[in-house]
């Protein structure tokens, strides 16, 4: 193997104010939150129009709030007040592709791009931001990262904005690392997850057995979090990690 | 949503039997299962807007219940379910839900076509 190909690739920093619009492209209301909260806020402080795309409504999602006040048939229009409260928190404008949750996978590819490539198109963004295909652990998340890759696969390459992809699960190691620090907007994440409360008030409750959110202190006595929930804690209020992609190179899901 | 009682799910039952009615029948295990400690692989299925029209409807059970809906060729069936409401569209929903509140189930009836996106 060619060890230039396995080295860890180069990390830069991302910086809202070299942004003239960032577009978001993402399945389920509270993706957006949950990967890019912290830079969203940053983006829209420095002025920089963000715009969410968000495919479905999130209206087969099984956490139905607790105590539960949501069922199979009200879910949406409860998660589309709670990213409407999301994103007057952290400033960006959002849309809808109006696909069924669940079921982006099983949708025409080029039809989507095509979609995808009128919002790029109306948008002028410098980047766009998806997941990153193969990497999203939810089929939705593969799905319209892959769709988002072919979207800008079909431009001329001098006309593509930068593709950031968000990663679940790991990532290529190969893959450049652009890292956005969140110190500074992370209490405004915080508070737009609570604006996705049928998602999220589970999780807030879980965490409150270790963790004062608030002050982002542990509580004291509290067991000792395991890797995985401080990288959750990393992730929730300090940094933002996407991966730089190529629309060229071969994907996961090609 | 309320808890299942049998007496007010069997009369709303015996309503909308003998007529097309819209079936909407899901179970679901998340699809993060395999991020979990147990590293499961997700099972989930739903139908939504199947036409059936079932001759006799029955909800039996302790809680939580099951309901059989007799069809020409067959059967729907449904076990795990906790809760039950008639909403504004007159939609008969049952669900299923863990300790959590997340859904495990749902078996949902509807003479009008249920919402799509």
């Amino acid at each position: 193997m060619d060890p230039a190909a396995t080295a860890t690739a180069p990390t830069t920093s991302f910086d809202p104010a070299a942004e003239t619009g960032v577009l978001i492209v993402l399945p389920h209301p509270d993706d957006e939150t949950f990967s890019s909260g912290g830079t969203i806020a940053a983006l829209s402080d420095a002025g920089v129009p963000v715009m969410y795309l968000c495919a479905t409504y999130g209206d087969m999602g099984r956490r139905m709030g607790k105590p539960p006040v949501a069922n199979r048939e009200s879910l949406r229009d409860i998660r589309i007040d709670e990213l409407r409260d999301a994103c007057a928190i952290l400033g960006n404008d959002f849309r809808y592709l109006g696909l069924r949750d669940k079921c982006v996978e099983f949708e025409d590819p080029a039809q989507v791009a095509a979609t995808i490539a009128g919002h790029i198109e109306e948008q002028r963004p410098s980047t766009v931001i998806t997941f990153v295909p193969g990497y999203g652990v939810h089929p939705d998340h593969d799905a319209i990262g892959q769709f988002t890759v072919m979207t800008l696969r079909n431009m001329a390459p001098a006309s593509r904005p930068r593709l950031l992809g968000v990663a679940v699960s790991g990532a290529d190691p190969a893959l450049p690392k652009v890292v956005s620090d969140i110190s500074a907007t992370a209490r405004r994440k915080i508070e737009a997850l609570r604006a996705h409360r049928s998602q999220t008030q589970s999780m807030f409750d879980d965490w409150a057995k270790t963790w004062d959110v608030e002050t982002l202190l542990p509580i004291p006595g509290a067991p000792e979090p395991d890797a995985q929930t401080l990288a959750w804690r990393d992730r929730l209020t300090k940094q933002e990690t996407y991966y730089l992609l190529d629309p060229d190179a071969r994907t996961l899901l090609d | 949503m309320q808890p299942i009682t049998k007496e007010a799910v069997q009369v709303e039952l015996d309503l909308r039997a003998g007529t097309d009615v819209h079936l909407h029948l899901e179970t679901t295990t998340g699809s993060y299962t395999l991020m979990g400690p147990e590293k499961r692989p997700p099972v989930i299925a739903f139908a939504r807007n199947v036409v059936i029209n079932y001759s006799r409807g029955v909800v039996t059970g302790t809680g939580p219940f099951r309901v059989g809906l007799k069809v020409d060729d067959g059967w729907v069936y449904g076990d795990g379910l906790t809760d039950f409401e008639v909403n504004d569209r007159d939609e008969l929903l049952l669900a299923g839900h863990d300790g959590d509140g997340q859904l495990t189930i749902a078996l949902q009836l509807s003479v009008s076509p249920f919402r799509e996106a």
